[in-house]
Formats: structure tokens, sequence, C-alpha cells
């Protein structure tokens, strides 16, 4: 069976050339399916499973080997305990709903903070450009949880902000921002930035100037020629940079763990509670499994939005 | 009338570089604070440093989190390389669009469940956690990356130069070793980068993955930050932040002088 259909006459250099060229797409895909699909199935499987105490700290459920009969006595022994704890606990149904409810007021952030600093950096002189975009990513090479750290030193009650407040004499009470939502909030902003920048900007350097040349010139105010011209021009730009921040920081860990407190729910804290202090490894597949059900339409809308930009053409 | 460069852009680079910045430039600072509390200024120290060097498990760690980052990052590129290469060139095939999918998911997938589905599958087919775990967990997540990048600039390039090479008498690897490579060069450079960076960034997957020997830096870092706040910490960092500069720069100065010539 050939899964590469030749669609171009030109370039067949014989067996060697094609196997080398199907080689190039199986070792990748294969990898995937190995290391990335068939592990989601796992985490289906387990969610099925029963809580016990031991290694693996659950019932092993379905095993191939175990043939037809061995298969359908597994199915009997399929439980929906997991998920009807979910459902039965409120605290998840919380979770879930501030989980998303944080996310969007993020990525809402994400855009107004990244839009006009990527417009900027698209319409910067040519020679600035890649040393902007160097600028822009480089945040990523402190590690992650450093920046965190970094926060935590600001907006603590005794921390930098509040120290600088007080002695500029603009307060006189530490204003609490640690520990809050609106920490995580920060938090979150700030790590996704690069994110969302760099969609933005390629959607944004790619755009012909002359349109917006154009339109002044026919005497557009500045905004209406972005209005009508360069914001629906990077829409692609806008979706891809929104979908790459909220959906994983639907499931942050990291920041709300940090920056956050108890009240601060978030549902990636849920399932790492859940995993390893619990240690209720059926629950907290349970809880991922329903969270990538959550997120299966903005992930499938996030890989539309690419299938459309280069998967057509080639 | 062109659009220009105005002032209130400059203004907005510099405000959203300043909100990227500052607080790393906090942390740089008071590395060199001789007082134990990060709020007081008690002058310039290099005591932290110092007791850094003398800290044999975070010396450890960091080893370990660099040898994992450099494999998993020449991993990422190399199966990187290929996808891209079968995207962009190897037209419609049976389950491109899951392909693509595969490509595209990880890249926004929460890390908690990446690592925990990562965990579950080690478990399932009783493969001992450790170093070669981490690896591949930040390798497929890393040639995910590594693949964007990459197909990004193989997307924009003239294909018809790869075909005109064949044309006149190239075999096709010999038309990818002197056409398609060297125009994909930078964009593998910033890949490798990039994973690399990712896999030194990351806590979750790490977590999830390591076994006993295999204590990454973040991982050591996030149990001193849940600790309490202390100035090793900033000292690291700006460690980090050196090396780091210094690489990004290299790797600019290698790219840019190929480019402009």
């Amino acid at each position: 069976m050939s899964l590469v259909k030749k669609t171009r006459g030109v370039g067949d250099g014989g067996l060697a050339a094609n196997l080398g060229r199907r080689l190039v797409l199986i070792v990748p895909y294969a990898w995937l399916i190995l290391f990335f699909a068939i592990p989601f199935l796992i985490v289906v499987k387990i969610s099925i499973s029963v809580q016990r105490d031991g290694r693996p700290p659950y019932e092993p459920v379905f095993e191939l080997a175990d043939g037809f009969i061995g298969a359908w006595e597994s199915v009997q022994k399929f439980s929906m305990e997991s998920y009807a704890a979910i459902y039965a606990d409120r605290i998840y149904g919380d979770a879930y709903i501030s989980s998303v409810w944080i996310a969007a007021l993020a990525t809402l952030c994400t855009l107004l903070i990244g839009y006009p600093l990527a417009l900027a950096m698209a319409r910067a002189p040519r020679r600035w450009r890649s040393l902007l975009i160097v600028l822009a990513v480089a945040p990523f090479w402190t590690s992650f949880l450093i920046r965190i750290y970094a926060w935590i030193v600001i907006l603590k009650d005794e921390g930098l902000l509040n120290h600088a407040l007080i002695s500029t004499g603009l307060i006189s009470e530490p204003i609490h921002i640690y520990a809050t939502q609106g920490a995580v909030l920060i938090g979150i902003v700030y790590s996704y930035l690069p994110f969302m920048i760099l969609p933005l900007y390629n959607a944004l350097e790619k755009q012909d100037t002359a349109l917006v040349e154009a339109a002044l010139d026919l005497g557009a105010t500045p905004f209406a020629a972005f209005r009508q011209i360069t914001w629906p021009l990077s829409m692609r730009g806008v979706i891809a940079g929104c979908l790459l921040v909220f959906i994983p920081a639907v499931g942050e860990y990291v920041i709300p763990d940090l920056l956050g407190s108890d009240e601060v729910l978030m549902i990636g804290r849920s399932l790492w509670d859940e995993f390893s202090t619990a240690r209720n490894w059926p629950g907290a597949a349970a809880v991922a499994t329903v969270l990538l059900v959550l997120l299966l339409v903005p992930i499938v809308a996030y890989q539309r939005s690419h299938l459309q930009t280069h998967g057509a053409a080639r | 009338m062109k659009p220009r460069f105005s002032f209130g852009m400059i203004a907005i680079l510099l405000a959203g570089f300043a909100f990227l910045y500052v607080p790393i430039g906090l942390l740089i600072l008071y590395s060199f604070n001789a007082s134990r509390l990060v709020t007081v200024w008690g002058g310039f120290s290099t005591r932290w440093y110092v007791e850094l060097f003398s800290n044999a498990q975070l010396l450890t760690s960091t080893l370990t989190s660099l040898e994992i980052a450099f494999v998993s990052a020449s991993l990422s590129v190399l199966l990187g390389t290929c996808a891209a290469y079968a995207l962009a060139r190897s037209g419609a095939f049976a389950g491109r669009t899951a392909f693509f999918a595969l490509i595209y998911a990880p890249l926004v997938m929460p890390e908690v469940i990446t690592g925990l589905a990562l965990l579950l599958f080690f478990v399932a087919i009783g493969i001992e956690r450790g170093f070669w775990t981490v690896v591949l967990a930040h390798s497929t997540v890393g040639m995910c990356f590594a693949t964007v990048v990459i197909h990004a600039r193989l997307a924009e390039f003239d294909m018809t130069l790869e075909e005109a090479a064949m044309d006149l008498g190239a075999r096709p690897i010999e038309a990818f070793w002197l056409v398609t490579l060297p125009i994909c060069a930078p964009a593998m450079v910033a890949a490798f980068l990039l994973a690399f960076t990712l896999s030194l960034d990351d806590f979750v997957l790490a977590s999830f993955t390591s076994g006993p020997g295999s204590t990454t830096l973040p991982m050591r870092i996030y149990s001193q930050v849940r600790l309490g706040v202390s100035p090793q910490i900033n000292a690291i960092s700006t460690l980090m932040i050196a090396t780091v500069a210094i690489l990004l720069l290299v790797a600019r100065l290698l790219t840019g002088a190929r480019a402009g010539k």
C-alpha cells in the first residue's frame, strides 16, 4: 500500500529516493502515534479502571493478550466510578468553569498587550526586525519557573511593588495581589505573551503595507485603515495567537500553584493533586479525559486554522 | 502616504519590552544583593554565586538538564525536519489531516495532560522512568515545535528551485543537500534553540516522566521556590540567562553572517 501519492512528475529518482521520501514521513508519523496518540488511549483506558493500593495503583483493565474472552471479561469490569466522582463533587465543576474563565480573561489581556506590540514590531524598519523578534522570544530562555518566581518577588505583600509604592507615598497599605486570581492572571499574561506576539507578527509582517498606504491616500483615517484593512487581514494571526494562549492556559498548573492560593481553582491543579497527593490515578485520568473533551473544539479549531494556512497549498 | 513607523510605535515597543524585561532585570539585580531579604538592598555581593557552586545537588541537576535538553533538541530537529519536509513536499497522502492534527495538538495540549498520558504509557509498557523517558517526552513536544518552525521556512521557499536543480541533473538527495538544506539551515538552528529552551524550562513533563536519578534543574528550583524565596535562585537564573544570551548571540552571528552575504 502506498502511503505517498505522487502528485508531481518531477523528482522521481528511482527506488531509493522513493524509500527516502516515505521514511521522511513514516518516522515522525510513527513517533507521534507511539508517544502521543497511544498514551491518550491509555489515559482513557485507565480512567475507567478502579483505584487500588499497589504498583501501579489501579486495577488492570483490558489486555490485548487476554484474547476475546479475556477482553469481554474486562469489559464487564469497566468502571465509571471516577467520572461519577467528578460529576458528584462540585469542586471539579467549579474548577473547570473557573479555569476556562481565567484562561479567557488572560487571553483577552494578552491580545490587548500583544497586538500593538506585534504591530509595532512588524512596522519597524526591516533591519531592526530580526533583533526585535529575538527580544520578544528571549524571555523564554529564562526558565519559566524563574519568571514566575520573579513575579512572586514583585507581587508579595512585602514585595518590590508594594515596597516601591509605599516608599513613594502612593499607598500606605500594601495591595494584596499575590495569592489572588489577579496574580495568576498576570503570571499567565506574562508567560504566554510571546506565544501571542509571534503569530500576530507573522500575520502582520506579511501584509502589504501598500494597502494601508492606498487607504490613507484615499482619505481614510488611520483608525479606519486599521479597522478595515490591518485588523481583518491579521485575523488568522489573532485566532492562532488566542488559541495558542487559551488552550494551554486552561490546563495551567505551575502558575496557579505558585502565584495563586487554594481559592483560585484551576483544573490543572486538581489533576495534579489527584495524581500526586491523593495518588488516585484513575481519578486523575478521568479529570484529564474530561478536560481533553472540553478542549477538543478549540484544539480542532486551532489545527484547522493552520491547515488552511499551509495545508491546502502543498 | 506611507504608514510611518511613528513615535507612538516606539513607545509601544519600549513599554512592551519593559514589561517583558523588567521582572528579569530585577531578578538579576537582586542576585547580587548582599542581604537575604529580596526587597532590601544590602549592597553588592557575590556570596549567592559562591554558595551556588557548593550546592552539589543543584550542579548535578543542571548537568542532567543540559544533557536532556541537548539530546532532545537534536532529536526534535531531526524528526521535525523530516516531518516538515514530508508536509511540504509529498503532496496529498493518506492520513495527511491526521498527521497535521498530531503535529499541532502537542503544541497547545496542557502539559499536565501530556505528562500524565506519557507517565501512564511508560508504566503500562513497563519502562523504568529516568533520563531517557524525559528525553522521549521532550522530543515529542519539541519535534512539533521544530516542524512548525522549519515548515514555515519551507512553505515560503520556492520549490521550483529544487525542481530546477533536479532538471539540471541533481539527484533528489543532492538537490536536498545543496539547495533545500542551506535554505532551511537558519530555521533548523532556530528550531534547535527553541526545543533546547523548552526542554531546559520544562517542569511539568519532567516531573511526570523522570525517575529517582534524573531530577532536572526546574524540578530542584520548583521545590526551592515552594519553600520560599531565596537569592540562590536569583543567582542560578542569572547564570542561565547569561549562558543563553551568549548562545543566542553566537547563533545570530552565525546565521546573520551567512544571510548577509
